[in-house]
């Protein structure tokens, strides 16, 4: 009888389909894949740790930084859990503009996992098309906040700035083009029949184990588990808009691309409605020992003056106690748990981030699949390492 | 202490069946927090999944009360999917025994939370079946997130803000 060897193959921190640097030792018989050890850190920038020693406007910054492809996400669930532990209201017209601002950021996110799954499984004209569209979001946060990818556009308390001349216009364009554009990735992908072998009966998890291994957003969905943060712990009026949760059924990779698909067309839908009840109002609320004041009163006035200089050298204190707050990011679950001493910094600051957790079941999905289903994994998870390693 | 921490279905639940090891029940904006001893945290973490349906675990981590005793907090954030409800547990762990059993064997998402834990604050996870370190190289020296380590890193002059 032959002895069984195994080949140990080691897959990255360098490899174009691992979405990052993220090294995963495989051990194979065969081309079958026995055993993965992901190795992950190397992107680890120490932003929970930093914290501890920044304001929090100074911490703002460092949250678009987690997981870059979504950046308003980040910053929301972060303001959110300071405007939680400061126990203070912001106006209506901000809480619009933040679900616009951040269903667009989903738009966004989804588009890079379409085109680079499709990339890593050989489509690579949906590469081409959905980077085509992500580039007028991106140019509409150029427009919003300066910054393509680095947003920074929330307050603690509201916004930065009140949205620019024509960004109704704009958003109401994404609106009525951008479901023509998910026709044509459907178009190409769903009867495509690679895209079938490839993904049909890939990676799958089914509802008890993924919901054991802590797997959240689509990719929870995908096993059929009807949960979105959204709709069940809703946040930013959420409440306010109605939107269909999609659900999987096979628990596979093509099922977490349908939800994907049906979630960018939902993310539509919701613009739509929050578009229509954009009224004007202020953007910031009515809290001077939080927020900055106008920039008017700044340049004008010394109190003006002297109020913006205490804010941006001392911060603002926050009242002691924990406080845990979640949103429904593009990936998943994002969660923000903050203890406050009292003083103008976090005591600790910790960010729950979704690629994470997410990541840790890949050996659970993988097991037992081909080596070239591996990058298929990968990609249905849709992972991104600035949020892994922080 | 609150009325509303004190009503809250889970905590009345497991003062019925943990009541020698629930330390303090609070409630803060509208979150209730149960601290525990860390003696019995995996049956207290089994009964709240099995009987009450706290079916996640969304997140596992530590803070660390420099000065204080016991020193860390183990903290766990648990989600209930059927009941949209959400629960978190802290646990004391004192410097000198700096370990806490794992819960790896009740969710398995805890595999890789707890060895950030381990590897940012050192706390020592007692039966978990691959505690390594998971984001610091595996020969680091220190645990970076513990209030004593400095933010600039070891054998570091401390930075001293822009001179120019």
């Amino acid at each position: 009888m032959a002895q069984k060897e195994t080949m140990t193959v080691n897959m990255g921190p360098q490899h174009p389909s691992t979405h990052g640097v993220l090294r995963l030792v495989i051990e194979l018989d065969g081309e079958i894949i026995e055993k993965i050890t992901p190795h992950i850190g190397y992107l680890h920038r120490g932003v929970e740790k930093l914290s501890e020693h920044r304001t929090y406007h100074q911490t703002l910054p460092l949250t678009d930084r987690l997981d870059y492809l979504a950046p308003m996400s980040n910053n929301l669930g972060y303001v959110l859990a300071v405007e939680k532990l400061l126990d203070i209201e912001i106006p209506e017209r901000a809480q619009v503009v933040r679900v616009i601002t951040t269903e667009l950021t989903r738009l966004k996110s989804h588009l890079v996992w379409l085109a680079c799954h499709a990339l890593d499984i050989g489509a690579m004209t949906v590469f081409i098309y959905a980077f085509r569209e992500r580039e007028k979001i991106m140019e509409l946060y150029e427009k919003l906040s300066g910054a393509r990818m680095t947003s920074n556009y929330y307050r603690v308390g509201g916004l930065s700035s009140d949205v620019y001349d024509g960004f109704e216009k704009d958003v109401q364009e994404i609106v009525d083009t951008f479901p023509g554009f998910f026709d044509t990735y459907e178009g190409l992908l769903t009867k495509n029949t690679i895209w079938l072998q490839r993904t049909v009966g890939n990676g799958v998890i089914s509802a008890e184990d993924a919901i054991d291994a802590g797997i959240t957003g689509p990719a929870l969905r995908g096993s059929g588990v009807d949960w979105d943060l959204r709709r069940d712990n809703p946040y930013s009026g959420y409440e306010k808009y109605s939107f269909k949760v999609p659900v999987g059924e096979k628990c596979d990779t093509f099922d977490r691309y349908k939800v994907r698909l049906v979630e960018m067309r939902e993310a539509v839908n919701i613009i739509s409605q929050a578009l229509k009840s954009l009224k004007p109002g202020s953007v910031l609320a009515d809290q001077p020992q939080v927020c900055y004041p106008e920039k008017e009163s700044v340049y004008n006035s010394i109190e003006g003056l002297i109020h913006h200089f205490k804010i941006a050298t001392e911060g603002f204190p926050v009242p002691e106690g924990e406080v845990y707050q979640s949103v429904e990011a593009p990936k998943g679950e994002l969660g923000y748990y903050i203890v406050s001493d009292g003083g103008n910094k976090p005591y600790r600051m910790r960010v729950r981030p979704p690629s994470f957790v997410n990541l840790s079941a890949i050996e659970k999905m993988a097991k037992g699949a081909m080596i070239a289903d591996l990058v298929a994994v990968i990609g249905t998870l849709d992972i991104v390492l600035g949020e892994i390693d922080r | 202490m609150s009325d509303m921490a004190e009503n809250n279905r889970a905590v009345l639940k497991l003062r019925e069946s943990f009541a020698a090891d629930i330390l303090d029940v609070r409630e803060f904006r509208g979150e209730v927090t149960i601290t525990v001893k860390k003696e019995n945290i995996v049956e207290i973490c089994n009964f709240l999944k099995t009987s009450l349906a706290f079916n996640m675990l969304t997140d596992l981590t530590a803070v660390d009360y420099l000065g204080q005793d016991p020193r860390f907090l183990v903290v766990y954030q648990l989600y209930s999917i059927p009941n949209k409800d959400r629960i978190r547990v802290k646990a004391q762990v004192s410097e000198a025994a700096c370990r806490i059993d794992t819960v790896s064997g009740v969710w398995s998402s805890a595999d890789w939370l707890e060895r950030e834990v381990f590897d940012l604050f050192g706390i020592i996870f007692n039966n978990h079946p691959d505690l390594r370190r998971i984001l610091m190289t595996d020969e680091w020296v220190g645990h970076p997130l513990r209030k004593d380590y400095p933010l600039q890193g070891p054998d570091r002059e401390p930075y001293k803000g822009r001179l120019s």
